[in-house]
């Protein structure tokens, strides 16, 4: 008998009772296409310019940073300046899908379109969307925004828009879902950068992953 | 890994006087159980996501085999690949045959504690590959060469001093004098030196918090990012999981999740929470080409339907073990095998067997913590007293108990004579240690006084007699 065939089996057993009857499959598969949201947060439910101003309070709480500006045409700029700022290198590996943006407007700039190396001291990339519940910010991989993008590097910079930040996550899954399949192979929710508590209960940021996520939100779309 | 839990009580003797680990165990108080008191103190909705995450767990066990099926249908419509696993050995070999298909001779590893259920990285060394913990506590335990002693806090027993000669001594590219007293500079080197290991290694292996049925994807929950390190960089990706481990949807593992960092180390949310499903796509720049989930049963699917229906809605949270005053006094290595705590106590006779375990579930107070603090329900109290239940059944205890709880259990049987017994003891007892207020050693009661004095009872009445008169007036 194979494996499968014997835990299949056992667990049956133990449940005292055979394969379930093909109708409760059926309604069990139908079931699948209607989740249901336990208890979604009330602070995941408030009207959309609170939702952005928690968003940002919780993406300082799990210590990213935020910036925020007007038009996209902004954040080539925007990005100079942060990494000015915290005295950072300029060389840039951005996600394919933030191309169209005016990066000529920020000459200093030394930008690099495509997956992370592990040489590239700071990553761009859009997000899916943004939760204000907890400050989370949800990337999706394609070929558009590739995952080393969201790990390898120092320094993750996120370029989010306004209308992208909802309260609770489900409403993500929702947004995400096409004619009701999930469809990306990786999502991220990302919460901060990376930390570790395994010395002594400190937590010490810059683990493994990014030592700095920044986060740029963006007011208006085109630019 | 070869369990010790036979030796419990030698063990925990042993950690009682350790004082580094005495030390270590002070910080879980206003570590993780200050966090999580917080955590939960800042989600008026804490209690009816427990509840809804009971709810969703009981229907997903009494439907076990059809969410399991949905799961594996689902990874292999996208290019993935399922291997079913009896037991240890069989969840080793699959392990195995996965790194020489693929010629693998180094793999990095995010925290599984299915891989440590089931020896995986003796076993894989033993075979020519070369394991690498990528998470920093299970990398330091792995230098020094010992099983974890928390679930997500590997490390737990530790101090910096370890720590630092651990790396001294597994790190010579280094110089040996170099400045290693503070967490910073051992994490920092520690980042660079796993570095080379995550872009090199040919195969990664990670655990799964969860699976989803809806959608076939995998989920795992960290803090570091090593674990996306892990399966985002090599050709191939493992998740080596356990059965009970599935949900049915999106929406389902959200309600998961909102317990999880909350309960586990007081966090709002982990750093990263990622999805994934199936290998690397068509268009795709990065990601594994080979996508493999190993499901492990090892004696879970027995306890279905039994006495410890209930611990396979276990998360791994560890919210339990934080508060346990017994494991806050022994720590994790006590216990003898993978899983500490009162978790580990109800998990442990069950995979491997009560005559290994059998002093584990006396290794409680009963007092009840545990399961008040556990996200998904779980009265591991009653588990614990059902364990003891069989092993008197099953004549395990020495025969010295077994006489006393005969003899108990006749007392209480005989209501008059039971309480002419206790007024006689409390008289006694009370005029003896009147002048104290306690007593600091008792014949036949040195498991108690040798540590901790006794107090003496104060009234000279026993509790039914005072009870009795209070009614009466």
């Amino acid at each position: 008998m194979t494996a499968k065939r014997q835990i299949l089996d056992s667990i049956r057993g133990s449940l005292g009772r055979g394969a379930l009857p093909p109708s409760r499959r059926a309604e069990l598969e139908e079931a699948l296409n209607h989740p249901h949201a336990a208890a979604v947060p009330a602070r995941g439910t408030l009207p959309h310019p609170e939702q952005i101003a928690l968003f940002m309070a919780m993406c300082v709480e799990m210590s990213a940073s935020v910036d925020r500006v007007a038009s996209k045409a902004l954040v080539p700029a925007a990005i100079a300046s942060y990494l000015a700022s915290q005295n950072l290198p300029t060389r840039l590996v951005v996600a394919p899908a933030l191309q169209a943006l005016d990066w000529a407007a920020a000459p200093l700039l030394e930008t690099r379109f495509g997956a992370a190396l592990p040489i590239d001291p700071v990553s761009v990339t859009p997000v899916a969307a943004g939760v204000a519940e907890t400050g989370t910010l949800v990337l999706c991989s394609g070929p558009d925004s590739p995952t080393t993008l969201n790990f390898l590097p120092d320094t993750h910079i996120a370029v989010i828009e306004a209308g992208q930040v909802v309260g609770g996550y489900e409403e993500v899954w929702a947004r995400l879902r096409v004619d009701g399949r999930l469809v990306p192979r990786n999502i991220n929710m990302i919460t901060g950068p990376s930390r570790t508590g395994d010395i002594e209960q400190t937590i010490l940021l810059g683990a493994h992953g990014p030592r700095r996520l920044h986060v740029i939100l963006v007011d208006e779309h085109g630019g | 890994m070869h369990p010790t839990s036979h030796d419990f009580k030698a063990n925990a003797h042993r950690a009682m006087r350790d004082e580094a680990l005495q030390g270590a165990l002070a910080t879980l108080k206003k570590g993780f159980r200050a966090k999580r008191g917080v955590a939960v103190e800042r989600l008026p909705e804490f209690e009816a996501l427990r509840d809804a995450g009971r709810d969703m767990k009981n229907h997903v066990l009494a439907h076990l085999d059809h969410y399991l099926e949905l799961f594996e249908a689902k990874v292999l419509a996208q290019g993935g690949h399922v291997h079913w696993a009896r037991d240890a050995e069989e969840a080793r070999r699959i392990v195995l045959d996965i790194c020489r298909a693929s010629n693998a001779r180094t793999v990095t590893k995010g925290k599984s504690m299915v891989a440590e259920e089931i020896g995986l990285n003796a076993y894989l060394e033993k075979n020519g590959v070369r394991p690498v913990e990528t998470d920093l506590g299970e990398y330091i335990i792995q230098l020094r060469d010992e099983p974890p002693s928390h679930i997500i806090a590997p490390a737990i027993h530790l101090n910096r001093g370890h720590v630092a000669q651990a790396f001294v001594k597994a790190h010579p590219q280094y110089p040996a004098d170099r400045p290693l007293g503070e967490a910073r500079e051992l994490l920092d080197e520690a980042r660079e030196v796993l570095r080379e290991s995550f872009v090199t290694a040919d195969l990664g292996i990670t655990g799964a918090n969860m699976m989803i049925a809806e959608t076939g994807a995998t989920i795992i929950v960290t803090n570091e990012g090593n674990g996306d390190l892990t399966q985002t960089l090599p050709r191939v990706h493992v998740v080596l999981t356990s059965i009970e481990k599935v949900v049915p949807t999106m929406e389902d593992a959200t309600t998961v999740l909102r317990l999880l960092a909350r309960s586990a180390t007081g966090q709002e949310f982990a750093a990263y929470t990622t999805f994934s499903a199936g290998p690397r796509r068509a268009e795709d720049l990065d990601g594994p080409s080979e996508f493999h989930v190993v499901l492990l049963d090892n004696g879970r699917s027995n306890m279905l339907g039994g006495a410890f229906h209930d611990m396979l809605r276990c998360i791994r949270c560890a919210a339990c073990i934080n508060h346990c005053p017994i494991y806050g006094a022994i720590g994790g290595h006590a216990y003898g095998w993978v899983y500490p705590g009162p978790m580990g106590s109800v998990l442990t006779p069950a995979l491997i067997g009560l005559e290994e375990a059998r002093d584990l579930p006396n290794a409680s107070t009963l007092c009840g913590r545990c399961e008040a603090v556990c996200p998904m329900r779980i009265p591991l109290p009653r588990m614990l007293r059902h364990w003891r239940g069989r092993e008197f059944e099953r004549h395990l205890q020495p025969g010295r108990v077994r006489l006393a709880l005969k003899g108990w259990s006749w007392l209480v049987r005989h209501p008059t004579l039971y309480r002419l017994y206790t007024m006689a003891a409390v008289a006694t007892l009370g005029m003896l240690g009147k002048r104290r207020g306690r007593f600091t050693s008792m014949p036949m009661a040195g498991g108690w006084t040798n540590t901790r004095d006794l107090p003496a009872p104060s009234a000279r009445r026993g509790f039914m007699d005072q009870w009795a008169t209070g009614r009466r007036r």
